[in-house]
């Protein structure tokens, strides 16, 4: 059972001293703050392809498009139990939509043999949730999305449990090869130990720029993408909201006078 | 020139960091207010490598560098310093007098399910009558044909009396050598008869720790128990000191460091006065100084750990890192729980444990007057 996994490095949010500020070209934020992490449905991906490495052999390729600093999760991923990587970096990425993220990631992906490609089901910077899917897509594969549960039930066929609304499970029997989207929650992540970060850092990270993915300019980047950024803003404050300003003592009285008036006390 | 870690060394912090946060954090409180020891948490600490770091894999260990186990060390005590004491006297009081002294034999009997965290580490040198001066070690061992026969008290002996400390490292002196006493390193099982341990200690801080007072009447333990040569115990000691004190400077920067984080967290929060009290100068400079005052105790830690790798002399800074990073985290935690105002003195906070925690880092592994005594005399004073 080969399992390839896609791993996003985004910004840690869990972090609760930072703060999100738009760039002065009002197309990104500013990141000089930020601590990155590995994105958060992802990890679940990578331990699920390991649980299933483990059970069924094989081998786990993990696959990130990102700068050199990525390396840092891709290497994570090989420390908890991953083989091989593919690390997709080239300038001229910047900018790809869902669109040209999956044609890139499907270029790495395409020659290499797999039963399985995982990526998370949303990643928790822009919460597309589009990536996994429009990959499948392009590989012309068989996929399911927000997947809860993976059981290998044949040669070439898996039985996997999708997440429905009320945390209803919709089981569905799956042909491979196949991308699943993998929901958080799967299973429990562990932790790398130290002789597994050793290991890592004897493992290949294979970088590919854009003349190694075979794609062409106007293939990836904003040129590649058919969604493009335009701006990012802060909501406005809406009319009908009314801010109360004062301290605690103040704002309780006048939030108890206006629950009064309006008869809600 | 290089102050980076290398990206081993940051990916191991990282794991760390999370594992504390994740599986520690939330268990300290309750296991500070019950005394519980975490044997759940040592499991799974041993499972990530852990409990062996610097010990060689063909013993069970991790193959770490020293600089790789403070990191880890001020990481697990920045969520849990009771923890980091476990996991340091395990490390380098329990198992590094047999990793530096032990036959062959010895270290895959004893080192192995150490450094695998099957059997937890203890050391007793300390005695009721030798504290800081340990040379005046009462307890004896003599040799009766084939058995060494010791008689004597240790008290305050870390990781002593759990359910998975099989093995304690002792001092004792075996003979005089002209008037000087001859100081030797032995092991002895636990449940040898005539070894008692005693209930566990009533202690100030470090709760979820496990400190016994252990006795040995006429307890026989085999000759081959003997850990290294005779007479070469205050030598061996003397060099695991070292190690140690480098490791409880670590544990004292991660102590200091979770003074830190909770006091910045506090002064951005409480209001008083109609603002933060964070902008007050009179709680930020206290931070800002806390601040500097660990990133100077990480330095040093980081420093002697560093020459230690490098198979270079560091006891001088091992003694500098030790006094500086413990008496940083006793200023820390003083400040902390003034920052904190009388919330700081009710348990619900931990900056209330990190005070209690806090103050015997002055005074194990030698006291901080122990450390001024070293630096004076690498002075020539
Ligand atoms: C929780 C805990 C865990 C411990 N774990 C262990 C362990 O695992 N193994 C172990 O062997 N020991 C352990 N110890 C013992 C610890 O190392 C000793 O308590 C410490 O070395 C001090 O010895 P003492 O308590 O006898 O104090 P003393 O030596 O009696 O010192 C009393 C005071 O006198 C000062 N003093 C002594 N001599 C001088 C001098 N020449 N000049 C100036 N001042 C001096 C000291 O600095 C101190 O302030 C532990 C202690 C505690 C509390």
């Amino acid at each position: 059972m080969n399992v390839v996994v896609c791993v996003k490095q985004v910004p840690d949010t869990s972090d609760p001293d930072v703060e999100v500020h738009i760039d002065s070209s009002g197309k990104g934020v500013d990141e000089s703050k930020f601590s990155f992490v590995i994105n958060d449905a992802d990890n679940y991906a990578v331990e699920e392809a390991i649980l299933l490495k483990e059970k069924h052999e094989g081998e786990v390729t993990v696959v990130n498009i990102g700068p050199e600093a990525a390396n840092q999760v891709v290497r994570m991923a090989l420390a908890k139990g991953g083989d091989q990587a593919i690390r997709l970096d080239d300038e001229r990425f910047a900018f790809s939509d869902i669109t040209a993220t999956a044609r890139l990631l499907a270029s790495a992906i395409g020659d290499l043999e797999f039963d399985i490609v995982m990526t998370g089901c949303i990643a928790s910077d822009d919460g597309y949730s589009a990536v996994g899917v429009t990959l499948a897509q392009m590989l012309d594969l068989p996929h399911a999305a927000m997947v809860k549960s993976v059981e290998v039930i044949g040669d070439n066929k898996l039985k996997v449990g999708r997440e429905l609304e009320g945390g209803l499970l919709e089981m569905l029997e799956i042909e491979t090869p196949c991308v699943l989207t993998i929901q958080t929650g799967i299973n429990e992540p562990r932790y790398a130990s130290f002789k597994g970060i050793r290991a890592a850092s004897k493992k290949e990270i294979k970088v590919m720029d854009l003349e190694a993915t075979g794609l062409s300019e106007d293939q990836v980047g904003e040129a590649g993408s058919t969604a493009v950024m335009v701006e990012y803003s802060v909501p406005v404050v809406g009319e009908l909201a009314e801010i109360l300003e004062g301290d605690a003592a103040e704002t309780s009285v006048k939030l108890s006078g206006i629950l009064k008036e309006k008869g809600l006390v | 020139m290089d102050y980076d870690l290398t990206e081993e060394q940051e990916l191991f912090k990282q794991m760390v960091r999370e594992f504390a946060l994740e599986e520690i954090i939330p268990r300290a409180e309750e296991m500070d207010e019950e005394g519980e020891f975490p044997y759940d948490i040592i499991t799974k600490m041993a499972d990530l490598g852990l409990m062996g770091l610097p010990f060689p894999e063909e013993y069970g260990g991790s193959g770490a560098d020293m600089v790789s186990f403070v990191i880890a060390l001020e990481e697990i005590s920045r969520a849990d310093a009771s923890l980091g004491i476990t996991m340091e006297a395990h490390t380098t009081l329990g198992s590094l007098p047999i990793y530096y002294e032990g036959t062959d034999e010895q270290k895959q009997k004893w080192l192995v399910p150490l450094a695998k965290g099957e059997m937890l580490g203890a050391f007793g040198l300390t005695e009721p009558e030798a504290g800081s001066d340990a040379g005046a070690t009462r307890t004896t061992a003599e040799l009766d044909g084939d058995e060494w026969v010791i008689n004597g008290t240790k008290c305050f002996i870390t990781n002593s009396g759990t359910e998975i400390s099989k093995v304690v490292t002792i001092t004792a002196v075996t003979g005089m050598t002209g008037d000087k006493k001859e100081i030797s390193n032995i092991l002895v099982p636990h449940g040898t008869p005539g070894f008692t341990v005693a209930p566990p200690y009533r202690k100030m801080g470090w709760h979820a720790s496990d400190t016994h007072e252990l006795s040995f009447n006429d307890c026989r333990v085999p000759r081959e128990n003997l850990l290294g040569t005779r007479g070469g115990g205050f030598r061996c000691f003397l060099k695991v000191l070292d190690a140690g004190r480098v490791a409880i400077a670590a544990l004292a920067v991660g102590l200091a460091r979770a003074c830190l984080e909770e006091s910045v967290k506090y002064a951005r929060e409480r209001v008083q006065f109609g603002r933060p009290i964070g902008k007050f100068q009179g709680v930020s400079f206290k931070c800002a100084d806390m601040f500097m005052e660990v990133e100077l105790a990480r330095e040093a830690t980081l420093k002697a750990a560093w020459l230690a790798d490098q198979d270079r002399p560091y006891s001088r800074e091992a003694a500098v890192a030790k006094l500086f990073a413990s008496e940083t985290a006793m200023r820390a935690a003083n400040d902390a729980v003034q920052i904190h105002g009388g919330y700081g003195y009710i348990e619900d906070y931990p900056v209330c444990r990190y005070f209690r925690d806090a103050k015997i880092l002055e005074i194990g592994e030698g006291t901080s007057e122990v450390q001024r005594i070293i630096l004076s005399r690498s002075l020539g004073l």
